[in-house]
């Protein structure tokens, strides 16, 4: 069978249930086209040799009634895989191999799943554009010299160029959603709760969630459905009923009302992003679904919110890293001076910008002006989703205030960078489900993507309406595989 | 607001990463500007707001205390920059 890296996921499970596809088949293809995609870089470790290996296992005695049946899958490398190097994108996890598999990737191999390797992502995952790691820049499948987005870029580009069928990233402030976006995937964050932190290296603690990344959205239901689990090994895991999300998935959406927040059309928003955001109410309307207008009154406080929080959680948390027990070490004279070297050399730019930023926001005398009033205005931002889903069962807005950028266009720009997370932040901050799915294209031909998000818990119902959506919208993916020579 | 060189060699002194002159110039040009960014919550009045610590609202689930991974020392010391048998190894600390 031919053209076995352009089937999705789901069809992928089906023909190896039928018999028709082995799992060293589907293994080879995937393998044989991530190796002519080295350009891409959307790797940061290669696993093949073991991935073939587990295939020909698995042929020999498959069990069909799992539900990804020997699949080949590669994972953001913020995932600890046992005994597979894990660095988070950093040069002071350069060489760490961890001794325990992380939740999100121990229900993903449960099911049958095979893993080929750790994909690129930014510097523990902070970042947009993918440009922070350590393992060098991902290039978008879209276009050359294009940022994949961020911080799953890694993730983002290998499910674009069909690398990997599907794979799983992580959001803290937008890092599935906008990388999404950015090539013409679909990415779900999962409500805050609903899959296990055990075993993700931990950047802010209080918003990160793992979700997949996938062709379509019907796939993305079926990896959400494996993933999420109450685990009793995260103190914040959350133990709700969970659906069968790909069993339920529905295009019916007739009488669903969805939110238009008025306060998503920021100053300077693209005119391309407001006719796509428009084209996207037609498309929910043509659906059956009753829009709303709706107020979102502090989302413009969101930002500046999330920059306090996710750096104050990271710094603290990033203080592990000192050179001792695991990890890249800077020789020094003392044990402070080696400390401070190992760190100065061990973290790049961005990750020490944010440490120093926590850092700042935590230390005496400043604690209050600044960590408190960032949580009181988290707290008055989640309110406001409350107050919206009195009215509304989910809200659409653009994933995204722009297309994707050039390599090199915004490094030099913090904030600017920053300005990439102004639709998907709030969602963390208030701990929300929202899927981003791919809705069209700008006139460079770069695809634009549109979010939905969803009252906590309640992931069935955005897949769902991502679900009727994607098939108005029909989406025309374009990209020509410009790297493989 | 602004902060001065003195100001980053404290937090970087905090935050146990060492900084020369022209690392802390660049990054008092960076936080400042994120500053400037940030102090845009001062518009708003708080003084009754309960802050949101966590958005996950459940109480802390007790367990078992069992122990449920083990004999991993070999493992674990294998991933450290400097060991000696058992040990990890620092810089010394007492003279």
């Amino acid at each position: 069978m031919s053209d076995i890296t352009k089937q999705s996921l789901s069809e992928l499970v089906e023909n190896i249930k039928g018999k028709k596809l082995s799992s060293s088949e589907v293994t080879k293809a995937f393998v044989e086209r991530s190796e002519k995609s080295k350009e891409l870089n959307a790797y940061i470790t290669e696993d093949y040799a073991n991935a073939l290996n587990k295939a020909k296992k698995f042929d020999e005695k498959p069990n069909l009634d799992l539900k990804l049946p020997g699949i080949p899958m590669a994972v953001k490398d913020l995932f600890c895989t046992k005994d597979l190097r894990t660095t988070a994108g950093s040069k002071i996890l350069n060489n760490f191999v961890p001794t325990y598999e992380s939740t999100v990737t121990q229900n993903i191999w449960n099911e049958g799943a095979i893993l080929m390797g750790k994909l690129n992502c930014d510097e523990f995952a902070m970042g947009s554009s993918n440009e922070t790691s350590f393992f060098g820049n991902v290039q978008n499948p879209i276009d050359k010299n294009l940022v994949p987005g961020g911080s799953s870029g890694g993730s983002s580009s290998a499910v674009a160029a069909q690398l990997t069928p599907i794979t799983i990233g992580t959001d803290t402030g937008g890092s599935i959603r906008q990388p999404a976006s950015f090539t013409g995937t679909v990415g779900l964050k999962p409500t805050y709760g609903s899959c296990s932190r055990y075993g993700i290296v931990a950047f802010a603690s209080s918003l990160d969630q793992a979700g997949p990344m996938a062709q379509n959205v019907k796939d993305c239901a079926l990896l959400q459905e494996v993933i999420s689990t109450y685990d009793e090994k995260d103190s914040t895991s959350i133990d709700f009923k969970r659906n069968e999300y790909s069993k339920e998935l529905t295009k019916d959406i007739k009488g669903k009302k969805i939110g238009i927040p008025k306060e998503y059309r920021v100053d300077g928003m693209p005119k391309e992003i407001e006719d796509l955001w428009k084209k996207g109410i037609e498309y929910a309307k043509d659906c059956g679904a009753e829009i709303i207008d709706i107020s979102l009154p502090h989302t413009n406080y969101a930002l500046p919110t999330y920059y306090i929080v996710a750096p104050a959680e990271a710094s603290s948390n990033l203080a592990r890293y000192d050179g001792v027990k695991y990890g890249f070490r800077a020789e020094g004279e003392n044990l402070i001076d080696m400390y401070e070297k190992t760190r100065s050399e061990g973290f790049g730019a961005e990750v020490q910008r944010r440490i120093m930023i926590g850092t700042y926001v935590l230390s005496s005398g400043y604690y209050d002006a600044y960590y408190l009033k960032a949580q009181k205005v988290r707290k008055l931002i989640k309110n406001d989703f409350d107050d919206a889903y009195e009215k509304v069962d989910a809200i659409l807005t653009p994933s995204t205030p722009s297309s994707a950028f050039k390599i090199g266009e915004k490094t030099n720009d913090p904030v600017s960078m920053y300005l990439n997370d102004i639709f998907t932040v709030p969602v963390n901050l208030a701990g929300l489900p929202g899927i981003s799915i791919p809705a069209g294209h700008d006139a460079k031909g770069y695809p634009l993507g549109l979010q939905i998000i969803g009252k906590a818990f309640d992931e069935q119902n955005i897949l769902n309406i991502a679900y009727a959506m994607e098939e108005k919208i029909n989406f025309k993916k374009n990209v020509t595989d410009w790297w493989i020579k | 607001m602004s902060i001065d060189l003195k100001t980053i060699k404290h937090i970087s002194k905090l935050s146990r990463i060492s900084v020369d002159e022209k690392k802390a110039e660049k990054l008092a040009g960076d936080l400042n500007s994120i500053f400037d960014f940030i102090e845009k919550l001062n518009e708003l009045k708080t003084d009754n707001v309960e802050p949101l610590t966590s958005v996950a609202e459940t109480t802390l689930k007790l367990r078992s205390d069992e122990v449920k991974s083990k004999n991993l020392r070999d493992q674990v010391i294998k991933n450290s920059p400097k060991e000696n048998e058992d040990y990890f190894v620092v810089p010394k600390v007492i003279e």
